[in-house]
C-alpha cells in the first residue's frame, strides 16, 4: 500500500446526508473482477444523465472544484459493504474523506487502501462547507501523524481519532494480512483451545 | 456477567492487537461473485493458499439471471464474473454451488436452510446483509473484498470491537404485522445511521414469538441502521428449525452442541452501552417514502413536512423526495404503482412466498402491475412446489422466476424502469438501486401481495 503523508489541498464538497455506497458507485458496475477503472462511474447517476454526458450541476463536473479531499454530509457511506466504492473514491484520486459520521464498513474499506476517513464535528463540517461556497480555492490540511485537520481558510483545526495500529499501517505502507501472516502460530493455537470447535 | 455478544466475540479472539483492533477467528466464510474477485488476485499474487478451505462456502447469486439459467450468461462480463467465481471455487478447492446446483442461491438464504449457519459462530461475508444469520444467535457481518482476502489468508479478521445495544420489542403484534413493519419501523424510529458503530440484540416476547425467517428478516436489516449486526439468542425455536439440516450437528454432536448453545444467552443483569424498548402495538404494516430505509410510515402515514427535518438534512430530504417524485405532507395510500417485486435475502423465503400466495388466493394481479416473484433459493422453490403454491400463484396471474439476488439490486436484466414505482420487499431503497431511476417503496410481503392485486399502495 502507498504511504500516507501530510496533505494540503484544495477539496470538493458534496452537503448531501446519508450517501450510500449505492450512489457512490452503483451496482451495475459491480461486474468487474480488478480493482482498476471505479473512478470513472465515481457517483455515476448524479454525475452523468442518462446518455452518459455529465451533469452540469453536480460538483465533480465542475472544473473550478478538485483536490484530493472529498468533504461530505453525515453517515457518508452508508449501506452494501462493496468495497468498490471505495475504489472508486481512491481511482478518482480522493485520499481523503472528510464527514462528521462514517458507515463501519465504508470507513474498513476505506483505510484498508490508505484512503483516510476523518471524522469532524458538525460544526467543523458546516464550516468547511462555507469556505469553499463560491471560493473552489479553499484548501484543508491533513497530518495523520498529529492527527489533525486544519481548514485553511478559517484557520481553525480539530484533531480527530484513529486507532494506533491503523494509524501505523498508513504511515508506512502495511496492510492487515502482513500481520495476520505474521501471526498464525496464534491462529494455529487458537483452533487447538477453542471454547466450541465447529466442523 | 456478559451479553450474548460478548460471550462469542471473547470466545472468537486470538489476540489483541496493542492500541488496535481485535484479531477474530472466523468459523464461517461465505462468497459470491461480486466481492471475491479481487480478493483471490489478491492471494494469487502474494502467492498464498487458503488457509482453511472447509470453513469458506461459494455461491453465484448477485450478477445472474432469473430466467433462462440452463443456458449460459448472456451478458459477458457478468457471465466472466461468474466463470472466475467457479475457477477460483476449483483453484483453492472451495465449495461452490453455482449456477444448476440444487443448493444454489442466495447466500443468506442458503446458510441457514442448509444448516451452514449455527449459533455461536462468527460468519462473515463480503456483503452486507451477512447480518441475516444473526438470527441463530451468531456474530455474523458483512465485509469489504480486503477483509474477505484476510479471511482466505488467515481465516482472521482485524476488527474494533463494536458497542452492544439491545433493542427491546414488547408486546403482541397486530393482525397484519411481521418482522419487515417491524424492522421499518424501527429503522424509521432509530434512522439509517442510527446503530452505526453498535452490535444489536434483538430480544422481548414479539422477538421470542417470531419464527426463525422471520427473525432473519429483522436481523438482515440491522445494516439498515447502520449496526454491523443484529443477533437473537438461540432457543427451542432455533433448534427445531436447525435439527435434521444438512450441516447441523448429528447425534452425539447435536447432543453437545445443543448443551453449549444453550449457554448462549444474555446473562440477568449484563449491561449494553444502550438498550431501546418499542410497544410493538403501535406498529402497523409499513411502507417507505424516501430513499433511504429509514424513510418510513404505516401505510396510511403523511410524508414529514420540511419544517420538521432539520437543517442539514433538508437539502437531502428534498432531494430524495425529487427522485420519489413525492410531495412533503403528501398521503401514499391509494397511490397507484406500476411493479411488485417478491424476493431477496429480506423477504425470499418459504413462509413470505405462503403469505403472498394465500394473500393472492383467489384473487387477480392488477392490470396496471408487473410482478417479479423470485424465490431465494432453488430450495425455496421447491418449497414452494411442492406445497403447491406455484398453482395458486399461476391462477391469480403471477410466474415465479429462478432464484437470485434479482431486482433488489438490479445487477442483472431485472431492472425497474426510470420513474416507475415498484412496491418491494428487498432491503434499499436508495436512488437507483433497483435500477436508474426506479423508485422503491419497501414493505414486506403482505404490503406487497396488497399492492400486486390492488394495483395501488393498499392496506393488506
Amino acid at each position: 500500500m502507498e504511504k500516507f503523508q501530510t496533505i494540503t489541498s484544495t477539496y470538493v464538497s458534496l452537503p448531501i446526508e446519508n450517501v450510500d455506497t449505492d450512489q457512490i458507485i452503483p451496482a451495475r458496475f459491480l461486474k468487474a473482477t480488478t480493482r482498476d477503472g471505479f473512478g470513472d462511474n465515481l457517483f455515476a447517476d448524479w454525475r452523468y444523465d442518462k446518455e452518459g454526458n455529465p451533469k452540469p450541476d453536480f460538483v465533480l463536473n465542475n472544473p473550478a472544484y478538485s483536490g484530493q479531499v472529498l468533504v461530505a454530509g453525515k453517515n457518508f457511506g452508508s449501506g452494501s459493504s462493496r468495497e468498490h466504492a471505495a475504489w472508486a473514491i481512491g481511482g478518482y484520486g480522493f485520499r481523503v474523506v472528510v464527514s462528521s459520521f462514517f458507515a463501519d464498513i465504508f470507513r474498513n474499506n476505506a483505510l484498508n487502501n490508505s484512503i483516510l476517513p476523518v471524522v469532524v464535528s458538525e460544526q467543523f463540517l458546516s464550516a468547511l462547507f462555507a469556505s469553499s461556497n463560491g471560493n473552489p480555492k479553499a484548501t484543508v490540511t491533513v497530518n495523520l501523524e498529529e492527527q489533525t485537520i486544519t481548514n485553511n481558510e478559517t484557520g481553525r483545526s480539530e484533531s480527530f481519532e484513529i486507532n494506533a495500529y491503523k494509524k501505523e499501517c498508513l504511515l508506512k505502507g502495511l496492510d492487515d494480512i502482513d500481520f495476520l501472516l505474521s501471526n498464525k502460530d496464534k491462529i494455529e493455537a487458537y483452533e487447538q483451545q477453542r471454547t466450541f470447535s465447529y466442523d | 456477567m456478559k451479553t450474548l455478544f460478548d460471550k462469542i466475540w471473547d470466545a472468537h479472539v486470538v489476540a489483541t492487537v496493542e492500541g488496535g483492533p481485535t484479531q477474530l477467528y472466523i468459523d464461517r466464510h461465505l462468497c459470491h461473485e461480486v466481492t471475491s474477485p479481487q480478493a483471490f488476485a489478491g492471494l494469487r499474487a502474494r502467492g498464498l493458499t487458503v488457509f482453511r478451505p472447509d470453513q469458506t462456502t461459494l455461491t453465484a447469486d448477485h450478477n445472474i439471471p432469473t430466467m433462462g439459467q440452463d443456458q449460459p450468461i448472456r451478458d459477458q462480463i457478468s457471465r466472466f464474473q461468474v466463470d472466475t467465481l467457479a475457477k477460483n471455487a476449483a483453484d483453492f478447492r472451495l465449495t461452490y454451488y453455482g449456477l444448476n446446483n440444487p443448493k444454489n442461491g442466495i447466500v443468506h438464504v442458503i446458510g441457514p436452510e442448509n444448516g451452514y449457519t449455527q449459533p455461536g459462530m462468527t460468519i462473515v461475508c463480503g456483503d452486507s446483509h451477512t447480518s441475516t444469520h444473526g438470527a441463530f444467535g451468531a456474530i455474523a457481518f458483512g465485509i469489504g473484498t480486503s477483509e474477505v482476502e484476510m479471511v482466505l489468508a488467515s481465516q482472521c479478521i482485524l476488527q474494533t470491537r463494536p458497542k452492544t445495544m439491545r433493542i427491546n420489542f414488547e408486546g403482541k403484534l397486530n393482525k397484519n404485522v411481521g418482522a419487515k413493519d417491524m424492522a421499518l419501523y424501527m429503522i424509521a424510529q432509530l434512522t439509517t445511521g442510527g446503530a452505526t458503530g453498535y452490535f444489536v440484540e434483538y430480544a422481548g416476547e414479539a422477538v421470542r414469538n417470531l419464527t426463525m425467517e422471520e427473525r432473519m428478516t429483522l436481523c438482515n436489516l440491522s445494516i439498515e441502521m447502520g449496526a454491523r449486526g443484529g443477533l437473537v439468542a438461540p432457543d427451542e425455536t432455533t433448534f427445531n428449525y436447525m435439527k435434521g439440516r444438512e450441516f447441523a450437528p448429528k447425534g452425539e454432536k447435536w447432543d453437545e452442541a445443543i448443551a453449549y448453545w444453550r449457554t448462549l444467552k444474555t446473562d440477568e443483569g449484563a449491561t449494553f452501552d444502550k438498550e431501546v424498548t418499542f410497544d410493538v402495538s403501535q406498529i402497523q404494516p409499513m411502507i417507505t417514502y424516501g430513499t433511504n430505509p429509514g424513510m418510513g410510515m404505516p401505510i396510511d402515514g403523511t410524508i414529514p413536512e420540511l419544517e420538521d427535518i432539520d437543517a442539514a438534512g433538508k437539502i437531502s430530504f428534498e432531494k430524495s423526495l425529487a427522485y420519489m417524485g413525492f410531495a412533503p405532507g403528501e398521503k401514499l395510500e391509494g397511490k397507484q404503482i406500476d411493479y411488485v417485486f417478491l424476493g431477496s435475502c429480506t423477504n425470499g423465503r418459504i413462509e413470505d412466498f405462503r403469505l403472498f400466495a394465500d394473500y393472492v388466493k383467489g384473487k387477480k394481479k392488477a392490470d396496471n402491475v408487473t410482478a417479479w416473484l423470485v424465490p431465494g433459493s432453488w430450495q425455496v422453490r421447491r418449497q414452494i412446489e411442492a406445497e403447491g403454491l406455484d398453482r395458486i400463484l399461476e391462477e391469480a396471474g403471477f410466474a415465479l422466476r429462478q432464484p437470485g439476488c434479482s431486482a433488489c439490486l438490479a445487477m442483472n436484466d431485472d431492472k425497474i424502469p426510470a420513474g416507475k414505482y415498484a412496491v418491494s420487499t428487498s432491503n434499499r431503497n436508495f436512488e437507483g438501486r433497483q435500477g436508474p431511476g426506479a423508485r422503491t417503496i419497501l414493505a414486506g410481503p403482505l404490503v406487497a401481495a396488497a399492492a400486486a392485486v390492488s394495483g395501488k399502495i393498499t392496506q393488506p
